[in-house]
């Protein structure tokens, strides 16, 4: 009976403590998980989800804003991902995680200059309500999540930066996200799943 | 011969006396415009500044002149490093903006805002490679915070207040 009691405490305890653990982590997806799909305004007012693309194998998600020195020292680097990637089954989706009212030029009506000025090849989503973000886990812009569509769902291949120069294009030695999904089109295993950059923290 | 031997011993004791504290390392490069001036480091030269080991408390804050919620905490820093500069708290303020920007916005904003703690300027673009070394759950997002002394140390990736800044701060004296 005293063992019972034991096991039954031990299980109440392990219980609780993970209860806890799991409160502290922090929220959002790691590399394994399934991500959600998302129907978000584009640039063009059309709602757009990730199960639209029909004949994609995957996404390249990429959290980024108008106004983040970082993420505009990415802009042309992103259009030549989609550029290349596109066509091979893995475009890019833009999303600006930040709240308009917060940040005046990451506005909707900024965002349509934007890609207009930069030629954006890839859909350039308003993230309404700051709802989708949170649910990645993004923390910053650029941030990125590349996924593979499988049976199960869009299964979170890499999370990161882009690359490991944000100051100079041409001082780049691992670019990150073509590596990751260079190695899904050949079936391969991400070798390097998860980086960190530094990055304008998203304002809700 | 025994003033060579003095000297020596003098040179040694002075030396000795250096090795306590670690040289600052050499800066990348000097920006000075005016009276204003800030050096540059890579990171392996930063982590002298986030690795000292003395009885002063060190604020050490990631900002850049581009970052509103940063800018909007700096006058608490500096509030900060100005009323416990008696009490042993240093503040140091690391701008991550980008290099090529460090003559035309970072000199005029330290100039213009009149800033008072000490600034350096962060030079290595592969940050995957040091945000761990500044804290292993830092996401990477600005602003953030180091505050160390000796071995305690606590990070925040967030912006203070005030209040709370000087709260923090009072748990190291």
């Amino acid at each position: 009976m005293k063992t019972t009691i034991k096991i039954f405490a031990f299980v109440l305890l392990a219980g609780l403590a993970s209860a806890f653990t799991y409160k502290t982590t922090v929220a959002g997806y790691k590399v394994g998980d399934i991500a959600t799909d998302f129907s978000l305004k584009n640039i063009d007012s059309k709602k757009v989800a990730l199960k639209d693309f029909k004949d994609a194998k995957g996404y390249i998600v990429i959290f980024t804003c108008n106004h983040c020195p970082y993420a505009q020292a990415y802009e042309d680097r992103i259009v030549a991902l989609d550029k290349k990637y596109k066509k091979l089954g893995y475009p890019v989706i833009a999303i600006n995680p930040n709240n308009p009212e917060k940040q005046k030029e990451d506005s909707f009506d900024l965002m349509k200059v934007k890609a207009k000025e930069k030629g954006f090849t890839f859909p350039y989503l308003l993230d309404e309500g700051q709802k989708v973000y949170p649910q990645y886990g993004a923390t910053k812009t650029p941030h990125v999540y590349v996924l593979q569509k499988t049976p199960k769902g869009n299964v979170v291949k890499y999370i990161g930066a882009i690359d490991d120069n944000y100051g100079d294009e041409t001082a780049v030695k691992q670019k990150y996200v073509q590596n990751a999904v260079d190695a899904l089109l050949k079936n391969k295993e991400v070798s390097v799943k998860e980086t960190k950059a530094i990055g304008c923290s998203i304002k809700a | 011969m025994k003033n060579f031997l003095s000297l020596f011993a003098i040179i040694l004791l002075v030396s000795c006396n250096k090795k306590e504290e670690n040289p600052a390392p050499r800066p990348l490069k000097t920006y000075t415009e005016g009276n204003v001036s800030v050096n540059s480091y890579t990171f392996s030269g930063l982590e002298h500044f986030l690795k000292k080991d003395n009885d002063t408390t060190y604020v050490v804050n990631f900002w850049a002149t581009w970052c509103v919620p940063c800018v909007e905490e700096l006058p608490h820093f500096e509030k900060l490093n100005a009323t416990y500069k008696d009490k042993k708290v240093k503040v140091l303020l690391v701008s991550i903006d980008f290099p090529k920007m460090a003559e035309s916005k970072l000199l005029p904003f330290i100039k213009n805002n009149n800033l008072k703690s000490e600034v350096v300027l962060l030079n290595d673009p592969d940050a995957n490679s040091w945000i761990n070394k500044v804290d292993p759950t830092w996401s990477g997002a600005i602003p953030a915070t180091v505050i160390y002394k000796k071995e305690k140390r606590q990070f925040y990736e967030k912006a203070f207040t005030y209040e709370e800044l000087e709260a923090e701060v009072n748990k190291f004296l």
